[in-house]
């Protein structure tokens, strides 16, 4: 097939607004972008108007919203100037969407990336985490909650550092 | 709520036959009453923030808080689709009057102390948990989506009212107190969540909604056992409250709805 074909032109610029749009990262997490998270889900074109399609991590994520406003940035910076963002909630997040290469960066960043695969969790259930700083199994949650919907605070009780944990779901 | 330049659209499940469609007006009231329960209980939570008794418990609320909005606006934004007005997610969660709000009275009630609140989220997260697990096989795929979203985070709050509940309630004497107090309370409240009407009904029959009475034995029982682990008394009273699912509320309702109308009141259509 000759490179000038119509759908060879179409898949071109489809790699390339999927490249600009990949390249965003989550305003909370900057060593991570969107598609290592998971967050994006697609990039399609029709009719020369692109749709970006993402998936929020919790329902009530802040993050949406600047997220879908660098997507347009970033499609518009890479000569897409008709765009949207749309968000679906099926299937929803969990943090098996994230990658292998987003949870080394997660670690190296002092982040303890999720552990495992997401499953329910019985009462008083606590996950094995391992402290991002000295890699210590011996940790505590100090709090379930932390300081976004996604992590959770936790102590290294061997190098005495908090640390946030980003929680399985 | 609504980032201007951002589409959240959620599109109308395909798969919807067409005795569905013509009844928009119980699939409305529907997500109403699942879109108001989270909102009023997220306004009740954001109420804590900078009052915690710990810091940790701060960020917890607030995110649980943050969570119960974020639900909100996903059933409000495809309420105002399937009602078909014009109406968004915005309209619908400010712009209405008392009586048009459909939560049960339970959500509504004042904050209280600690251990109320922590009781009502036992209470609420419990049964609403089982509710949205149960909605991810709703035929309305826009509903089951919403659902499944929803009950992962609702796990994640029912755990931790448990523990707060069993810490309190198996804790000092002053804690103990308390929190049967909250129980005592707030028991009379939880009839409503259980209850269907002519809405829920043509729902269940298109295999939309879930019947409630199915998830009564599960959350009765699971509720027992943190009961039980906390050293408390299961209230033996019958009689229960109803009316704020069909618009007949609580005075709390009015004094909610000027704090958190305020803005959209005094400055019709602001954006930041």
């Amino acid at each position: 097939m000759p490179l000038t074909s119509p759908a060879c032109q179409q898949s071109a610029a489809q790699a390339r607004a999927w490249a600009a749009a990949a390249g965003v990262v989550d305003p909370e997490l900057p060593v991570l972008t969107i598609a290592d998270l998971g967050v994006l889900r697609e990039v399609r074109i029709a009719d020369g108007a692109v749709e970006a399609v993402i998936t929020p991590t919790y329902s009530g994520c802040p993050a949406m919203a600047v997220i879908a406003l660098d997507i347009e940035t970033a499609l518009a910076k890479a000569g897409f100037a008709r765009c949207k963002v749309t968000t679906v909630l099926s299937p929803p997040w969990t943090t098996d969407f994230m990658s292998e290469a987003a949870r080394v960066k997660l670690k190296r960043f002092g982040i303890a990336p999720p552990t495992g695969k997401a499953s329910r969790r019985a009462l008083f259930g606590e996950d094995q985490v391992e402290c991002p700083r000295c890699g210590s199994a011996q940790t505590t949650r100090v709090s379930e909650f932390g300081s976004t919907a996604c992590k959770a605070l936790y102590r290294c009780c061997v190098c005495a550092e908090p640390f946030d944990y980003f929680k399985c779901i | 709520m609504t980032s201007a330049t951002c589409s959240s659209a959620l599109p109308l499940a395909a798969d919807l036959d067409a005795a569905t469609r013509s009844s928009p007006s119980a699939l409305f009231v529907y997500l109403l009453r699942l879109g108001d329960n989270a909102l009023m209980l997220g306004h009740r939570l954001s109420e804590w923030c900078g009052h915690a008794p710990v810091l940790e418990e701060d960020l917890a609320l607030a995110n649980m808080g943050l969570d119960l909005i974020g639900q909100a606006r996903s059933f409000l934004t495809y309420a105002g689709e399937v009602e078909a007005k014009g109406r968004d997610e915005d309209a619908l969660a400010y712009l209405r009057e008392a009586g048009e709000y459909r939560n049960v009275l339970l959500v509504e009630l004042p904050r209280g102390d600690f251990a109320f609140t922590m009781v009502r989220q036992l209470l609420y997260a419990g049964l609403t948990q089982r509710l949205f697990e149960a909605l991810t096989s709703s035929r309305d795929s826009t509903l089951a989506g919403i659902a499944a979203k929803g009950a992962k985070e609702l796990a994640y709050h029912v755990r931790h009212a448990a523990e707060w509940t069993i810490r309190l309630g198996d804790g000092s004497a002053e804690s103990h107190r308390r929190t049967q107090l909250a129980l005592d309370q707030l028991w009379p409240y939880t009839g409503e969540m259980l209850e269907i009407d002519e809405v829920e009904r043509t729902l269940i029959e298109q295999h939309i909604a879930v019947d409630p009475s199915q998830l009564r034995p599960g959350w009765e029982q699971a509720l027992a056992d943190v009961i039980e682990e906390a050293t408390l008394q299961r209230p033996t009273q019958t009689f229960m409250h109803a009316g704020g699912r069909v618009g007949r509320h609580s005075e709390h309702l009015g004094h909610l709805l000027s704090e958190l109308q305020y803005l959209q009141r005094t400055y019709p259509g602001a954006k930041w």
